[in-house]
């Protein structure tokens, strides 16, 4: 319990107020009254709670596993200094800081993210963040459809399913369709038929992921964007693995208009799936669309430069129905977090990250690529994951490697009926060699065991 | 320009401090980029700034230093439940087992999670009165947008579709009306009446059989009960509507009434309100959304089932005979809200709030919260015009409009004033149907010297107000900064740094 | 509030100017007043049909936001390009060069229904 009162207090209380009881004061009409007795765990000591958590926490046996999973959430080595600068209390139980006299510190710290996500993406603009990536892809989607007031959505088959699957629930809500764009053998989105479909004018947007899904570079060609330049589409770009900004070519330099991604890599604990930050940036003509919070630069009434909250107009509080977004909470605790992990790791500690996370990632390329029995799905340039074909259904083999102690990577056949052969693996500058000896010892083994069941399945259906 | 004496905590931009090659190595980095990857697909330049780690550690200081949270002072801001913050939930959610597991691990493996969410989705269903809760959306106004995607999924399963008017009363949130937009649903904005609750007359008026939902929160902005709620649920209900408890103000009624017993269909949870999970500066949320047993296909997935585990007996303890999984196979469901499945670390937090409290703590926290809000409201009666006399709930508002006219100060120079002694401001100019409105609500963590502080500041400001208008006409005089400069802001958007070569 | 008497007005707060077969549309010195500092003034495109009492924009200040009705109906001509730079003319001169945009009118009559400057000047004090 977390309430100061007294007996005392509460009797003083009471009769200062000329109520005679608590229960009178939280009286509700009859016809809603409490009737049920609640069913509620009974209240714990501190110390018994902690003694509960830890017994969930150790029942997450996969917490210590040796991983190769990613798929939009990646481990990364995370500097201790943020979590001291984090958890102080004026940051962490803050409100949003409408009172810019006394949120100076929190506005700066945001102004700041701003100014990260431009320089990363390249755009004009960013907003104070939104929930996650996939719910950044849905809100850039609605700008678009903003823009040009078309009805139809276009995206790319190799955008991760689960931000295609939230930009349908919310397309749903508008009744908005949205189509896709094929991929090629090689893993990255097929822009061939593209000038024919957007020649009808009739997609707000393209949303294209890089790297996508599969881990591969997927950049639309100069001739893709000018196409979008020329039909009035606005051209989205989607960024699940925030760190390949440090490395890859910024998306306002391949056309993006609008970038919609995940910054979880900044420092963001895995978290068993959140919470996580998105973000969305724009150039400047999407100004009055971009749905969230904004800090801006001001003076106050003694000319000192200070920041505030601003072009609130365009936000649900005051446009209510006619609002580009209902979203009022940003993510600005994990926004800080990620401000603070760009800021420690700065220009140089970024780069070391993201050439760490090539070298890795190939270094596990060449040796699952080397075992018997399993290739590489694609050949194009990828970031820090791969595609791996096992040759037979890829679930089973993920089971024996976790008997072992493994989680192998994501089952891409859960998503990708026609990959059902296939593993998503993700390398990071956490993976050691050593994980990827375990991994591939493993391996070997499940292949062995799986192919021996592979055989017998095969006697049996013949 | 003139330096306030108090802004000894001023730090410059990041982007200004910083020389290349000054950050600490964090990770040993890998062969150069061009080794991996052709040159054109790697970026010219990454022109971000290197800093010491101890300049960053000053810098991120500083900036704590200007800012206000509940760790710093009172915050009795209306509707937001600033309530203090256990720090054993930040312990909890940072165990190893919970911080560092990946969504993607398999369910077998993530037992322990799981059954955080079953628990914590168990507990809102029985203190809520609902069949079931779904713990995908990432905030309030998130699970409002779920709730009407669910909404309008169930019309058209019915093939009810026709139905696309929102109820909203004038009292509302915000996010209300700009939910039910992004659903294609039209609204219907109801006028309050005179006690300042919803009209049943007024609302029979405007509901028909192309009625889909009425939004409401109860108690409502004013801090009231909206006692003939069960006969509003029931006209609702008559035209086939559904009805939709807006749970901002749950922390008002948690243990002692139910939206369920009520007659609501839907309803949403701000977690980061009511069951004490850090507000971080506007974010990240958690808005569990539940529904009544009619409503439960159709909820985000994935939703968090549970089935007997094949090899238990007797000997197990009941929670130890279950095993949890994530349930994607929900047809009629409206889809994932989010990437991944939940806000988890924050359901970590809420579960742990419960356990500290139990049923009968929760009772309690509302009773208090509640008591707190009337001790204020009483004192403050006798200095400013509180438009709706009565008992309140969990926040009441007041009225500066007396004042304003008397002495040309408004509600926003009294919040501004407040800054000036160490507290923050109240809500301000809503709801919309108060004017020079000031809403307070002081959460049941407060002790009864902290709020005869709050309410002792409050006079003297009022009385300063009488007395020497200017004094608090240009308040805040003892913050970091003076009042902004909204216009300048808004007309000549600055939004970010550039390098001085752009 | 001095208003101007050779201006129609609506009661949504606009005002129109009728020359011919040309209408100029702005809003009133009342309006920009109520919404206080204007910050942004979202216009119809140049080249669209509008028509009467149809929401063709936004009005934006500081802390409000408002929907830009057009008293009369036809097609947009021209619309103020200087209030993209300068959105304060607005609060500035109302009734001059903070006027909004230019509509060649669909028949005539179309002022049926508008108020006088009086009957504005009587909506107003309200």
């Amino acid at each position: 319990m977390y309430t100061p009162h007294t007996e005392k207090d509460v009797k003083e209380m009471l009769a200062a107020i000329g109520v005679p009881s608590l229960e009178r004061l939280v009286e509700v009409p009859e016809p809603v009254r409490l009737r049920e007795r609640l069913d509620i765990v009974p209240a714990l000591s501190e110390a018994g709670i902690v003694s509960r958590f830890e017994h969930f926490a150790k029942k997450n046996t996969g917490a210590s596993y040796v991983s190769f999973l990613g798929a939009g959430a990646y481990r990364h080595y995370v500097p201790p200094a943020i979590g001291a600068l984090a958890m102080r209390g004026e940051f962490l139980t803050a409100y949003t800081p409408y009172q810019a006299e006394v949120s100076q510190g929190y506005l700066q710290a945001i102004y700041e993210w701003q100014t990260y996500i431009c320089l990363l993406t390249g755009l004009d603009i960013a907003n104070a963040s939104v929930y996650d990536g996939a719910t950044a892809l849905a809100e850039a989607a609605i700008m678009a459809l903003n823009a040009n007031g078309r009805k139809r959505v276009l995206v790319s088959h190799a955008i991760h399913p689960m931000y295609r699957s939230v930009l349908k629930t919310y397309c749903d809500g508008l009744d908005i369709s949205i189509e896709e764009l094929p991929i090629t053998d090689e893993g990255v989105t097929d822009f061939n038929e593209l000038r024919e479909r957007l020649q009808s004018k009739q997609y707000a947007c393209l949303a294209v992921q890089s790297p996508n899904f599969f881990g591969n570079i997927d950049t639309p060609d100069d001739t893709a964007a000018r196409v979008c330049r020329e039909t009035g589409t606005v051209l989205i770009g989607v960024v699940a693995e925030a760190l390949s900004l440090a490395a890859l070519t910024p998306p306002a330099q391949w056309g993006a208009e609008i970038v919609a991604g995940e910054a979880q890599s900044f420092g963001v604990p895995v978290a068993y799936g959140g919470p996580y930050v998105g973000f969305i940036a724009a150039n400047k003509d999407h100004l009055r669309r971009i749905p969230g919070r904004l800090v801006g630069k001001t003076v106050d009434v003694h000319g000192n430069e200070a920041f505030v909250l601003t072009l609130q107009a365009r936000e649900q509080h005051i446009r209510r129905e006619r609002a580009t977004s209902n979203i009022c909470t940003n993510q600005a605790h994990c926004a800080l977090i990620a401000t603070m992990y760009l800021e420690l790791l700065g220009k140089t500690g970024l780069h070391d990250v993201a050439s760490a996370n090539l070298e890795r990632s190939r270094q596990l390329a060449t040796r699952v690529s080397s075992l018997k029995g399993c290739s590489l799905e694609f050949a194009a340039p990828f970031f820090n994951e791969i595609v791996v074909n096992v040759h037979r259904p890829a679930s089973p083999v993920l089971a024996q490697l976790q008997q072992r102690g493994v989680l192998g990577g994501v089952d891409l056949g859960r998503y990708y009926p026609e990959y059902s052969d296939c593993i998503l693996m993700a390398a990071t500058e956490l993976t050691t060699s050593r994980d990827i000896e375990v991994l591939c010892s493993a391996l070997e083994d499940a292949l062995r065991v799986t192919s021996v069941e592979k055989a017998e399945n095969d006697t049996v259906s013949v | 320009m003139t330096r306030l004496a108090s802004d000894h905590t001023a730090s410059p931009l990041i982007f200004e401090m910083g020389q290349e090659g000054r950050a600490n190595r964090y990770v040993d980095p890998g062969a150069p980029l061009t080794d991996f990857l052709p040159r054109e697909v790697l970026r010219e330049d990454l022109p971000l700034p290197d800093n010491s780690e101890l300049d960053v550690v000053r810098h991120f200081t500083r900036l704590s230093q200007r800012t206000f949270g509940i760790d710093v002072g009172f915050y009795p801001l209306g509707s937001c439940t600033m309530k203090y913050n256990p720090r054993v939930n930040d312990a909890m959610a940072n165990l190893h087992g919970l911080r560092d597991l990946h969504p993607y691990t398999p369910d077998e493996l993530s037992q322990g999670a799981l059954q955080i969410m079953y628990e914590l989705e168990r507990t809102f269903c029985n203190l809520f009165g609902m069949a079931a809760f779904s713990l995908n959306p990432s905030a309030g106004a998130h699970a409002e947008l779920a709730a009407l995607l669910i909404a309008k999924a169930y019309f058209n399963d019915r093939g009810e579709g026709h139905r696309d008017k929102v109820i909203v009363p004038d009292t509302a949130h915000g996010t209300n009306p700009a939910s039910a937009a992004m659903c294609g649903f039209k609204v219907i904005s109801l006028k309050s009446d005179d006690r300042g609750r919803v009209s049943v007359d007024e609302l029979k008026k405007v509901l028909g059989s192309d009625t889909a939902v009425c939004m409401m929160t109860n108690p409502n902005t004013l801090g009231l009960f909206e006692d003939h709620i069960h006969e509003i649920t029931k006209a609702v209900h008559d035209v086939g509507g559904l009805m939709y408890y807006d749970g901002a103000n749950a922390n008002a009624l948690m243990g002692n009434a139910r939206p369920g017993d009520m007659g609501f269909d839907l309803m949403h949870l701000n977690t980061h309100k009511t069951f004490t999970i850090p507000h971080g500066g506007g974010g990240a949320g958690h808005g569990p959304v539940g529904v009544a047993a009619h409503l439960v296909d159709f909820l985000p997935t994935p939703y968090v089932s549970s089935r007997t585990k094949p090899n238990s007996n007797q000997a197990h303890s009941p929670s130890d005979r279950l095993e949890f999984f994530l349930d994607f196979n929900r047809p009629k469901s409206i889809g994932p809200m989010r990437l991944f499945w939940s806000n988890f670390a924050h359901a970590v937090r809420a579960l742990a709030y419960i356990y500290a409290n139990g049923a009968e703590g929760l009772t309690k926290v509302s009773q208090l919260a509640v008591l707190n809000a009337n001790y204020i409201r009483v004192k403050v009666r006798e200095f400013l015009d509180t438009p709706y006399d009565e008992i309140c709930r969990h926040e009441f508002v007041a009225s500066a409009q007396e004042l304003k006219k008397n002495t040309g100060v408004r509600a926003l120079d009294l919040a501004k004033a407040l800054l000036d002694r160490g507290f923050m401001a109240p809500t301000m100019y809503f709801p919309l149907i108060v004017p020079e409105c000031l809403m307070i609500e002081p959460t049941e963590t407060e002790s009864k010297e902290t709020l005869d502080s709050f309410i002792d500041a409050l006079r003297e400001i009022v009385e300063s107000a009488k007395s020497d208008p200017d004094s608090i006409l240009s308040a805040p005089q003892h913050t970091v900064v003076g009042r902004l400069d909204e216009t300048r802001a808004a007309r000549q958007p600055d939004l970010r740094w550039y390098p001085v070569n752009e | 509030m001095a208003q101007p008497a050779d201006v129609r007005y609506s009661k949504e707060h606009e005002w129109v100017k009728v020359d011919g077969d040309t209408a100029t549309i702005g809003i009133t010195d009342y309006a920009q007043n109520s919404l206080g500092d204007i910050v942004y003034v979202e216009l119809p495109k140049v080249g669209s049909q509008v028509e009467k009492s149809a929401s063709v924009g936004v009005v934006e200040s500081v802390k409000a936001v408002s929907d830009l009705f057009t008293p009369v109906g036809g097609q947009v001509i021209e619309v103020n390009a200087e209030l993209d730079g300068d959105p304060a003319l607005v609060n500035r001169e109302p009734f001059g060069s903070g006027w909004m945009f230019k509509l060649k009118l669909n028949g005539t009559d179309q002022t049926d229904g508008l108020l006088s400057a009086d009957e504005y000047a009587e909506l107003t004090q309200e």
